[in-house]
């Protein structure tokens, strides 16, 4: 059987079957149920742009909390993260290849965290009573005179989630621009040199980068998605949806907060639309900044 | 040695010299900075009650027990589904879920990266437009899917929706792009088919993205709980890392609960860890062909 399978379809059907069934189609559906009122017992019915103008005008913890939230979790991750990880896959670069294997594996370990897994050890680490570590270890300082609760107050909440993002922030991007650093052709760094390039900073910019433009593109976009990707944080380490005073409330929140525990799904699709269109355009716009892709 | 009038950057260096000094006195202490939580993980799962109590807490485990690990095997078993149950429903999730994401990301891959028909092109740009996708943005239209199609409570609901990984397909597409046409082409005139040509020339020159998608597709599947807590109402089909999530965040409030949260914790990350370090050159050899053109 295997001798006459020489049609592309039966390379190409398994996955596509299953990507059109998983992303296009729930995409499509998202669209469409933006449009109309569901509360997944009677079925959708069409209301227009009602979602759209009610998530706009009327919505005051969209506009007031999470949307802010969102941009600021997102535009201090998704740079800081990648502009780590570049840094390190460079560094990491100039040293041999037995100690760098030891420290990319170190690096790229707390990324394998992610999800909920080790939400816990966050929250004993950053426990609200004084048996907590942070808290005792401020304590013993005397920074504080008594326990803070790290976890509960909108204050600290989002500072928290944004150190334990950027913690597990060095993954497949950070392989990725790794790869990038050690395959740049040995001969251009001294061809540069004798061009009158002098130090390490011109090096990078006019050498490094350009060299790996490709890994970078790819970086990018794995920085930007597993950005928007991380929403579950906040709930995982506060314990709560909504978050205390909305304070780590992402989109990625409010649409499991009005989608499966107030069932108003047409209103979540509408939301959903809007953070892909967010990926979307954030992606585009680093693409930009990164360079044309032709 | 032309090295010694070279004073830039030696990229991949053979041996150690000092003017790597400086690369070494930050990385050393950032990456210990980066170890701390893990490495504290670890002692607090082999913490015995009396060190979990201790005020001050300590970082480090002075007498190290398994008790927490025998506690959380008490619970698991007085919580009428086995431990057993949610361990072999994961491995045999992640398993097929893993061979099955390997096989459809490769047969794609090739199929648009070497075989000829119309909307090729159209399919790259589409999955690379979905490299973009958050799957997290369409869970109910999703979830209504999987309902209307009758998997709610099947296996099929762990595996279906998580295997189709727009990341996995792009990296293997672009390595297989390296592999040389003409071994395809001599093959070819063999009278192979491609289905053979497949199988027994391509698959094992790209094994090194093959190990990539395993470990990606691997990560996903058995660090998984949203297919558990949408799809699935039977809890004796539930996986591994679910019950371990609802496990700590009902233990872990408690100091002695604790103890058994991070012994769940460790237990779900060690497997993710050990793979990426048995697969780790395979990993990167692949992640040299990963660029966006």
């Amino acid at each position: 059987m295997i001798s006459k399978m020489n049609r592309p379809a039966w390379f190409i059907v398994p996955y596509w079957t299953l990507f059109f069934v998983f992303v296009v189609v729930p995409v499509l559906a998202a669209i469409f149920l933006s449009f109309t009122y569901f509360n997944a017992i009677q079925a959708p019915t069409f209301i227009g742009i009602t979602n759209y103008i009610e998530l706009i005008t009327m919505d005051t913890v969209f506009m007031q909390f999470v949307l802010s939230n969102t941009l600021k979790f997102a535009l201090i991750v998704g740079p800081v993260g990648y502009i780590l990880s570049f840094l390190l896959a460079w560094m990491l670069a100039q040293i041999p290849a037995k100690p760098r294997t030891i420290f990319a594996i170190i690096l790229y370990s707390p990324s394998l965290t992610f999800g909920v897994a080790l939400a816990s050890m966050w929250r004993i680490i950053f426990s609200d009573d004084s048996q907590g570590y942070l808290n005792s270890l401020l304590l013993n300082w005397g920074v504080i005179l008594e326990p803070i609760q790290f976890l509960q107050s909108p204050q600290y909440l989002m500072t928290i989630m944004i150190v334990v993002s950027l913690w597990s922030s060095m993954g497949v991007g950070f392989l990725a621009m790794l790869a990038g650093v050690l395959n740049i052709d040995q001969t251009l760094y001294e061809a540069a040199y004798m061009d009158g390039i002098r130090n390490r900073a011109q090096e990078i910019f006019y050498i490094t980068v350009p060299s790996m433009k490709p890994q970078m593109l790819f970086g990018a976009v794995m920085a930007v998605v597993t950005t928007f990707q991380a929403g579950g944080i906040g709930v995982a380490l506060s314990g709560t949806n909504p978050t205390p005073q909305y304070a780590g409330q992402l989109i990625v929140n409010h649409i499991e907060d009005f989608g499966f525990i107030r069932y108003m799904m047409g209103y979540a699709a509408a939301i959903s639309v809007i953070l892909l269109l967010l990926v979307y355009f954030i992606s585009k716009i680093t693409w930009r900044l990164l360079g044309e892709r032709e | 040695m032309a090295n010694n009038s070279f004073q830039g950057t030696k990229i991949n260096p053979t041996r150690f010299n000092k003017s790597q000094l400086p690369f070494y006195a930050f990385l050393v202490p950032f990456s210990m900075l980066m170890l701390l939580p893990i490495i504290f993980i670890v002692n607090h799962a082999f913490k015995p009650q009396s060190e979990l109590f201790a005020y001050p807490p300590k970082f480090f485990v002075t007498r190290p027990t398994f008790d927490n690990f025998t506690e959380l095997s008490r619970i698991v078993s007085s919580s009428g589904v086995p431990f057993s149950r949610y361990l072999v429903n994961s491995i045999l999730i992640t398993l097929i879920g893993v061979t099955l994401a390997i096989f459809i990301t490769a047969f794609s891959a090739y199929a648009l990266s070497k075989l000829k028909f119309r909307g090729k092109k159209f399919l790259f740009e589409l999955n690379t437009l979905a490299l973009m996708f958050v799957p997290i943005a369409v869970q109910i239209p999703r979830y209504l899917i999987i309902a209307k199609s009758g998997l709610i409570d099947s296996y099929a609901a762990h595996i279906l929706p998580v295997i189709v990984m727009p990341v996995a397909m792009f990296l293997i597409k672009q390595f297989i792009d390296q592999t040389p046409n003409e071994l395809i082409e001599s093959a070819k005139i063999d009278g192979a088919s491609e289905m053979q040509i497949f199988m027994k020339i391509v698959l094992p020159i790209i094994s090194p993205a093959i190990a990539t998608v395993g470990i990606l597709a691997f990560q996903a599947i058995w660090n998984d709980t949203t297919t558990s807590v949408l799809y699935i109402n039977d809890e004796s089909k539930r996986t591994l890392a679910f019950y371990m999530m609802s496990l700590t965040s009902a233990q872990g409030n408690s100091v002695a609960g604790q103890g058994i949260a991070a012994a769940a914790g460790l237990m779900m990350f060690i497997p993710n860890l050990v793979l990426f370090i048995i697969l780790q050159s395979k990993v990167m050899n692949t992640m040299a062909h990963s660029g966006i053109k």
